[in-house]
């Protein structure tokens, strides 16, 4: 069985233009939104509060249920969740008892003057304002050295870059370790620090860690955004879901990358976007089945695996999507746009020497060609040798 | 359903039912108790040297103002304080109308030893009381700050368990104010010493009732030795709680009894009075009796907290997370059902798109599941509901793997290989790939585990085995399999 045709050449590349305008405008869609609601719906994990499953005996309605509870909690959120004959609801509040004890006593004892005996309380969550405090925090740092930890390693990899991407590492860590002692604000830190986390990966000639970082943060702007969109609960287990999205989305990526590093020491004569065409139409239909998998198992657990989970799981399948999305039309891209620019810059010298020459077709790839090995020797000629080596050996891997 | 899951794996508390808790230790009232008692302490210095003073006080959070009624005094006082409270360090020496005021502060060390005994301390009253509370498993661990986690997994009855953990059993004996009416209690006219204190009503009835003391505290639990439940006695088939005294603690209690027969005796615990019965004799023998009217439970709950002692400070919650059996029980069903629907397909999926080898990566992927369970088993560690979301994921994540190779294989087929040069180059350009990809997520998965708690940490724990376990299954145990087929068995082609 073949569902993707082994000759599909389709233009991923010619696409890439309305790719990026399609991205920006989802982004852009779902930033305004984020902005419009005052941010996202913090769960009571982050945001601090309380939260109770409660199962009834007999059907009933949140206005009821707020009625009961008018007591002890004002402002209760009531939900209804899983199919209706479960008669379960999820009441949500700001309320904190730091008191041990007193408060699911209280409301099972609300509820059971309300309703009759029987009303099963099945979850508490709360969570006190310094805990969400620390967790928003948390997990902020979290998402940052996930990213650049991934960073590192896909420059280490791709382009064997492995001190220059780890003293971008070390610097960074250290910046932000400094930086937290002064008691900067988490949010602007870790922003800040993607910001230059990118600015570096560019600054120091890391593309392929660009591409991974720019299509990590793409897919995860386009998450929360669509979390904003519908306005769905940014709970610890989405925030879970996040993280591990930025590890899965990669795996896309990697497929195609991998195929560029390995067909960009076949065929030098090749113009260089067409290079990454043909990476991308090569592992077309392995990018969309290991998706599909993923995709399955996981709509799975979001039809199946029940309340708890459910949130958890619509982040992910949000973001396999866009993880295969963005390794397409948003990681490979960038090495082009990158490859462009530096051409540009290479080209206008040398185009005032050689004003005739024509600086698009034949002499460009030679260039680039050139380029891969010839950025770096210059300031380390020693383990420029050890680079070409390990591609030698790649290149024989290939051809074997 | 849970049939199927071994016994060595733990399941996490969102999955058999449980409390999660996070308490903090109000540490700094351990402090302020602390300076409390070197006020008293100070006092019975200075009489025992006969050094006069006008006042000893606490002031502000644990500053101890002290005023003599000269300046002749200071050395002595100084000599003792030296001596005797080598913590305590004079701050301030000036000269009052009142007389010589001194003001004491405690100095940082002392202050920080205090906190953590403090924390030490409860994290023991706590384990103590959750022994005798009868758990299973509880895991009951000092956290960062003044904090302590308490795990208590399985619990039936979780509400006790948090009433007992934070009980925090100050037991107190003080006398009940003679002389004072209703009126005098309402308009809080009260002669000085004396406080109003809420009464326990006696049964579930009545309303709350008020009840004037005497403020000075004339004896306190710190001399129980033990606590019992009994039955019966003056009130028939109630549950009391009976408390046996050290030998310190029963003179002291003789002394107090015979000092005060006709006079009611207030028993105080965590400010509440529990009972006031009067004092008919001398009572010599050092044992009490606390009546009210108890569930077996509450007496049950009482008599520990009684039985373990006091807690230094405060404890409040942090986090609180109570699942109870019911919806852990509907976890596991909906969690390992969703997984096997998801599993079933990904196995038929394979089959289909794969032929044989199919089958070969779906032996992979079986094993990997195995190996998972197989690793949480030797580590002991907990599977959780995003655990089990974890493994699921790692189905997903598995077949990949062997898709990333298949289709190599069938593109290396197409240019005109052998089916033995077409594996061989297979296997070698898709590890590669597989193992950058892997190690992606891994970085991920150690992550999360670094950041989380509880369950997301059951996710990272079963997410990391499944991607090590696959690079395992995934890559060498179908390289096997081929390898077998083509040597052993001369298999020419290859069904993918």
């Amino acid at each position: 069985m073949q569902l993707i045709k082994p000759d599909i050449n389709i233009n991923f590349v010619g696409m890439r233009y309305k790719a990026f305008m399609l991205s920006g405008a989802i982004i852009l869609f779902g930033l305004l939104t984020l902005f419009m609601r005052g941010g996202l719906k913090m769960g009571v994990d982050f945001a601090g509060g309380t939260l109770i499953q409660v199962k009834f005996s007999k059907a009933t309605s949140p206005d009821d249920i707020r009625n009961a509870l008018q007591g002890i909690v004002s402002h209760a959120v009531v939900q209804q969740i899983g199919s209706k004959n479960d008669n379960e609801y999820l009441v949500r509040t700001d309320a904190i008892h730091e008191e041990l004890g007193s408060l699911s006593n209280q409301i099972e004892g609300e509820l059971n003057k309300a309703y009759g005996p029987g009303q099963q309380v099945l979850r508490v969550e709360m969570v006190g304002p310094k805990v969400g405090h620390d967790l928003r925090q948390k997990a902020l740092y979290a998402i940052f050295y996930a990213l650049l930890l991934i960073a590192i390693y896909i420059s280490g990899r791709f382009e064997f870059k492995w001190t220059s991407s780890l003293i971008m590492g070390g610097v960074l860590i250290v910046g932000i370790y400094l930086l937290e002692a002064i008691g900067l604000s988490a949010v602007y830190l870790i922003g800040g620090a993607i910001v230059v986390t990118l600015a570096l990966c560019w600054f120091l000639q890391l593309p392929y860690a660009l591409g991974a970082l720019l299509s990590l943060v793409h897919d995860i702007l386009i998450t929360v955004g669509i979390f904003a969109l519908v306005n769905k609960e940014f709970s610890l287990e989405v925030f879970a879901a996040l993280l591990t999205l930025s590890g899965y989305s990669l795996n896309d990526t990697i497929i195609v990358y991998d195929r560029i590093r390995e067909n960009r020491n076949k065929d030098k004569k090749i113009k260089f976007s067409d290079m990454i065409n043909g990476a991308i139409n090569q592992t077309l239909s392995r990018t969309v089945l290991t998706s599909m998998t993923v995709f399955f198992v996981i709509l799975c657990l979001f039809l199946f695996g029940g309340t708890v989970i459910h949130d958890f799981s619509f982040a992910m399948l949000i973001g396999v999507v866009t993880g295969s999305y963005s390794s397409v039309f948003v990681a490979s891209p960038i090495l082009i746009a990158y490859e462009d620019l530096k051409k540009k810059k290479r080209t206008q010298p040398a185009a005032k020497r050689a004003a005739a020459q024509d600086t698009s077709a034949q002499p460009a790839p030679k260039r680039v060609a050139a380029q891969d090995t010839g950025t770096q020797p210059a300031r380390t000629p020693k383990k420029s040798k050890k680079q070409s080596a390990g591609q030698a050996d790649t290149g024989k891997k290939v051809r074997g | 359903m849970t049939a199927i899951l071994p016994d060595k794996i733990h399941l996490g508390l969102d999955l058999q039912g449980g409390i999660h808790l996070v308490l903090e230790v109000e540490a700094n009232e351990a402090v302020e108790n602390a300076a409390e008692t070197y006020v008293e302490q100070i006092k019975d210095a200075l009489r025992a040297k006969k050094v006069g003073f006008t006042k000893v006080a606490k002031t502000g959070k644990w500053d101890i103002e002290v005023i003599l009624p000269a300046s002749e005094q200071l050395n002595d006082f100084n000599d003792s304080i030296k001596g005797d409270f080598p913590w305590l360090k004079p701050a301030t020496t000036e000269t009052t109308p009142d007389g010589t005021r001194v003001l004491l502060t405690l100095d940082q060390k002392k202050i920080n030893d205090l906190e953590t005994m403090a924390v030490g301390q409860a994290l023991e009253t706590i384990r103590n009381r959750i022994d005798q509370f009868g758990v299973s498993e509880p895991d009951i661990r000092p956290e960062a700050g003044d904090r302590i986690l308490v795990e208590l997994p399985g619990i039936k009855d979780p509400q006790e368990a948090i009433n007992l953990i934070g009980k925090t059993a100050v037991l107190e004996f003080k006398l009940v104010a003679q002389n004072v009416t209703d009126q005098e209690m309402r308009d809080n006219k009260l002669p000085p010493g004396v406080k109003v204190y809420p009464m326990r009503p006696s049964d579930r009835n009545t309303s709350e009732t008020k009840v004037a003391l005497e403020d000075k505290t004339v004896l306190t639990g710190q001399y129980i030795t033990d606590a019992k439940v009994g039955i019966g006695g003056r009130s028939f088939g109630e549950a009391h709680i009976s408390l046996n005294f050290d030998p310190q603690g029963a003179k002291m209690f003789d002394r107090l009894t015979s000092e005060n027969v006709g006079r009611k005796l207030a028993i105080v615990l965590d400010g509440v009075v529990y009972s006031d019965p009067v004092i008919k004799e001398r009572i010599p023998n050092g044992t009490a009796v606390i009546e009210g009217s108890y569930t077996d439970e509450e007496a049950k709950v009482l008599a520990i907290a009684l039985r373990t002692g006091r807690l230094p400070a405060r404890v409040i919650i942090l986090e609180q997370r109570t699942v109870g059996p019911a919806l852990g029980a509907d976890s596991i069903k909906s969690g390992i059902l969703a997984s096997a629907f998801g599993g079933l397909g990904i196995i038929l999926f394979m089959m289909v798109y794969y032929k044989f080898s199919g089958v070969i990566a779906d032996l992979a992927l079986a094993m990997n599941i195995l190996l998972i369970l197989a690793l949480m088993a030797l580590i002991s560690a907990t599977l959780t509901l995003p655990g089990i979301a974890g493994i699921a994921l790692t189905i997903g994540i598995a077949v990949d793997a062997n898709v990333l190779i298949y289709e190599r294989i069938r593109e290396e087929l197409r240019l005109g290989k052998t089916p033995r040069a077409a594996i061989d180059t297979g296997y070698q350009r898709a590890t590669i790939t597989i193992m950058d990809a892997n190690v992606t997520s891994a970085i991920a998965a150690l992550v999360l585990y670094g950041f989380g708690t509880g369950p997301v940490r059951g996710f990272a724990v079963t997410l990391f085995f499944g991607l090590a376990a696959n690079m395992f299954t995934a890559i060498f145990v179908t390289r096997i399999i081929f390898d077998y087929l083509l040597t052993e068995r001369r298999v020419k082609e290859l069904s993918i």
